[in-house]
């Protein structure tokens, strides 16, 4: 379905944007960007240091070895109280466990108020990450680290202590900048090369190969071409997949163990397989690491990752089925600037198709919950765990995507949880201490709000009741 | 279709309820007493006529018709005096009443005069004259006045209180309260579901769709069974979230280094739509309501010989039913008050009748009690609050509403 009609202008295009493009509308913003729409989101890109977070938070290497130096302790600890158990035991104790035994464990286990490490570094990401969203002016920077960090997406299940960092180092730094330098960060992450397996990768004939009978592990070269450039179907072969394996043997990283530069990059020559590899008709000589960003150099400016991007990013902003014209209009834009995605920022912007009245999309859960938190003033006083929590309820638990695809952002994947929101927006509401419902539904949309939505509001039984229901509308549901 | 959360019931995203003062009154204190005190505040609006029916005035069944509670209905309301009867739904409340642990006084009302929810709301909780931003309410201004004999717990009772989150405004103020918020968190109320989905039918079909099914109203709409979970909680979670919550609070203040003053608040008494007043949804409500009061007085143990608990709501709603087989805003109501420390088993009225010429504006019950005189005589003779500071910050302008005398058996 192709929706077509006039771009909107004034008021009502100013909130749309704030919406579609941002976290929402608060303060008095839709008066304050009426004037010029484009031109506030232009601004947003323009902004110094823009993407990037200021928090003091720890290196993926620094997170990689205090994760380690913990999970070892505790298993130290089990192990020690498991010995003292097994003597007590010789000993005809008749409490299998002594007093002496139990404490390191209950100390390890039930520590006073304070998760364990790895769920505390989380945290500390994850509200870094929150707050940058409910506290910026209009958010499209973070809204497009938001869609490139899921692009590229990793998984806290399998790395919990690198998920924060690997966005704060790879993605970040590079929103703005050029995809094929996005690329390079993204694949030589520590956190990439453990989630999808390259770690262990090694050549056939490679040194490490030959000694110790392992060998080459697809997962990275393969998702580095269907999900991360050319996308799927576009025309590499098995052969091509094979041979990106074996360029990217030795993307590797220092064993979380090693005290000084554990969880950090290393190209490892024992474990690459020599000689040179053909990829999609090109043939790349032996160069150790650089014959791998030169394939990746080479991927980032195909067109097919030009196409494979302009429909992903027209799709998380504007339809699930977005206008063809639309993402042809970023096919090329992404094209002629070789992979300036701040330029592609800016054709989005630019683009008719974006103005349209007809708002297509429906919030992803994470969005819907920072904006509603944000509009409500919610964030204030709900702990980061209970908006992960919130998160994770309505199916999108952050840094966790059960795939290397990601999370969906099409409507179809998320219209089933409304009723769940129902349920968290109620509950947050209930921790919003004062607030005008009329007020901030009008703060919120504005030109958008049908009479139907405004009398809905209005005659809610309680503040809370309204503030649940003005979250719930359509209008704020849907961008 | 793909089901994102299994276990939504299981959220554990905690809101406040319980809010407490931590100190002893010291001039009650000082008579041998050891006062509690709980307000219980009612959001939504809360029928009078259906929680305590006037079986007694002749014009009552020829105002409601078949939703006229009488003491010859099928399920027969339970007689308090010769002119009042409870609904059936509150045996609790009932035996409270014939225990004379429990005061009603009907045909009460704010000063409010007006029909909005959130005015209204703030109005009651605020204890001002007329609607107007206020940062404290009555109860926090009372707590100030109070002389303090001494914390009850001298280690400060952090041990025993989390601080939560958001303080309803009745006890926001200068005096320092502590909250307590229950684990259990109820999905959003199958009120605020329906409100969604009527604007969901005008504006939304595709989430009308997705609202109805997941919520499963089709079924509970046919077959007229509210047992089982669906969008919103059902009557036994609701019930289970109520007594929770007040048992909760009277656990607190009934422990010796425990609060001795709080409120918490209680949501959903808006019906507009198939009130249910004999069976379905308020009879549901009060059921709850009932077990809360029944968990309350368990809880308090021993304590609740020194106990005034106070229920009060926004206003009360019309006195016709209306096209839709509920009741909408309107101004008299009920206020209850229960607790051992009561001189109970009456109901206070100046009955003000129910002609078409003695209704408020020809719709509503009309006020003859001001809700303020009845806290203040509670404030005064429980607590031993001043009767000028009830005048004059407390209550402010309310000078000419004198604190209604005997309501307390030590006074």
């Amino acid at each position: 379905m192709t929706v077509t009609g006039n771009a909107v202008s004034g008021k009502e295009a100013a909130a749309i944007a704030l919406h579609r493009f941002g976290f929402g509308p608060v303060g008095g913003q839709i008066n304050a960007t009426a004037a010029d729409p484009r031109g506030a989101l232009l601004a947003d890109l323009d902004r110094p240091s823009a993407g990037l977070l200021s928090a003091d938070l720890p290196s993926s290497g620094e997170a990689a070895r205090a994760v380690f130096d913990f999970q070892a302790e505790r298993q130290a600890q089990q192990k020690l109280a498991l010995r003292l158990q097994k003597t007590a035991e010789m000993n005809g104790e008749a409490e299998g466990m002594s007093d002496l035994a139990k404490a390191p464990l209950a100390e390890a286990e039930s520590g006073p108020h304070q998760p364990p490490l790895p769920q505390q570094l989380v945290s500390n990401e994850a509200k870094a990450r929150f707050d940058a969203a409910t506290n910026a002016d209009i958010g499209f920077v973070e809204r497009l680290v938001w869609f490139w960090s899921n692009h590229f997406c990793i998984s806290a299940d399998k790395i919990v202590g690198m998920a924060g960092p690997y966005e704060r180092e790879a993605i970040r730094p590079h929103v703005l900048g050029r995809f094929a330098d996005l690329l390079q960060a993204v694949e030589s992450h520590p956190a990439m090369l453990f989630y999808l397996d390259n770690v262990e990768s090694m050549g056939a004939d490679s040194i490490a190969g030959i000694n110790r009978d392992k060998g080459l592990n697809e997962n990275l070269a393969r998702e580095t071409l269907e999900l991360h450039t050319l996308g799927v179907r576009s025309g590499y072969t098995q052969a091509d997949v094979t041979s990106f394996a074996n360029v990217l043997t030795g993307w590797t990283w220092i064993q979380p163990s090693e005290p000084i530069h554990g969880g950090e990059f290393i190209f490892n020559r024992l474990l690459h397989q020599p000689g040179a590899q053909t990829i999609l008709g090109k043939r790349y000589p032996e160069a150790g690491m650089d014959q791998g960003r030169a394939v990746l150099a080479d991927l980032a400016r195909h067109p097919a990752t030009a196409r494979h991007i302009a429909q992903q990013l027209a799709s998380h902003f504007i339809a699930d089925e977005p206008p063809p014209a639309l993402v042809a209009k970023l096919a090329k834009s992404f094209n002629d600037s070789d992979g300036n995605l701040k330029e592609l920022a800016k054709t989005l912007i630019g683009a008719d198709e974006s103005w349209l009245p007809q708002r297509q999309k429906l919030k992803t859960p994470a969005v819907w919950v920072a904006a509603a938190l944000r509009l409500t003033g919610a964030q204030a006083t709900a702990p980061i765990g209970l908006i992960m929590n919130a998160q994770a309820t309505l199916g999108e638990p952050l840094w966790r995507p059960l795939a290397p695809n990601g999370f969906s952002d099409t409507e179809a994947a998320w219209i089933d949880g409304i009723p769940h929101r129902l349920d968290i927006a109620s509950a947050f509401a209930g921790r919003v201490a004062a607030a005008d419902p009329l007020a901030l539904l009008e703060t919120s949309l504005g030109p958008l709000a049908s009479a139907a939505s405004r009398e809905t509001v209005a005659r809610a039984e309680t503040r809370r009741q309204a503030l649940a229901l003005l979250v719930m509308t359509p209008e704020f549901l849907r961008s | 279709m793909r089901l994102h959360a299994p276990s939504r019931r299981e959220l554990l995203l905690a809101s406040g309820t319980l809010f407490a003062w931590a100190h002893l009154p010291k001039l009650a204190y000082a008579e041998g007493r050891d006062p509690r005190f709980l307000a219980i505040i009612l959001r939504g609006a809360l029928d009078g006529l259906a929680t305590v029916a006037p079986v007694g005035d002749p014009d009552w069944v020829a105002l409601r018709g078949d939703n006229a509670l009488t003491l010859a209905s099928k399920v027969p309301a339970l007689k308090l005096d010769d002119f009042f009867a409870l609904n059936p739904a509150m045996p609790n409340l009932h035996r409270m009443f014939q225990a004379n642990e429990a005061i009603i006084v009907h045909a009460s009302a704010t000063p409010y005069r007006e029909r909005s929810h959130f005015d209204g709301q703030d109005l009651l909780e605020s204890g001002l004259p007329k609607p107007s931003p206020s940062d404290s309410g009555w109860l926090n201004r009372a707590l100030a006045g109070l002389q303090s004999g001494g914390r009850v717990d001298p280690q400060g009772s952090g041990k025993v209180f989390a601080v939560g989150p958001v303080t309803p405004l009745v006890v926001r103020g200068p005096a320092p309260v502590l909250s307590w918020s229950p684990q259990r968190i109820m999905p959003a109320s199958e009120d605020t579901v329906q409100r969604l989905l009527a604007l969901y039918r005008q504006a939304d079909p595709k989430l009308a769709g997705v609202l109805k099914d997941n919520s499963k109203l089709d079924a509970i709409e046919q077959a007229g069974d509210m047992t089982q979970p669906r969008g919103g909680p059902g009557p036994a979670q609701v019930r289970a979230y109520f007594a929770d919550a007040a048992g909760a609070a009277a656990k607190f203040l009934a422990q010796p280094d425990g609060p001795r003053v709080g409120a918490l608040a209680l949501d959903g008494w808006d019906t507009h739509v198939n009130e249910g007043i004999a069976a379905g949804r308020l009879s549901q409500l009060l059921g709850s309501l009932d077990d809360a009061l029944a968990a309350i007085k368990t809880n308090m143990g021993s304590a609740w010989q020194q106990t005034v608990v106070a229920l009060a709501t926004e206003f009360g709603r019309t006195a016709h039913i209306n096209g839709t087989e509920g009741t909408d805003h309107g101004t008299a109501t009920v206020a209850l008050l229960v607790g051992g420390a009561l001189k109970g088993g009456r109901v206070i009225a100046d009955w003000p009748g129910l002609k078409p010429a003695a209704l408020y504006q020809n719709r509503d019950l009309a006020p003859t009690t001001d809700l303020r005189a009845v806290l203040k005589g509670v404030l005064k003779d429980h607590l031993r609050a001043d009767e000028r500071t009830l005048a004059q910050s407390v209550f402010p302008g309310s000078d000419s509403v004198t604190p209604m005398a005997g309501l307390v058996t030590s006074s």
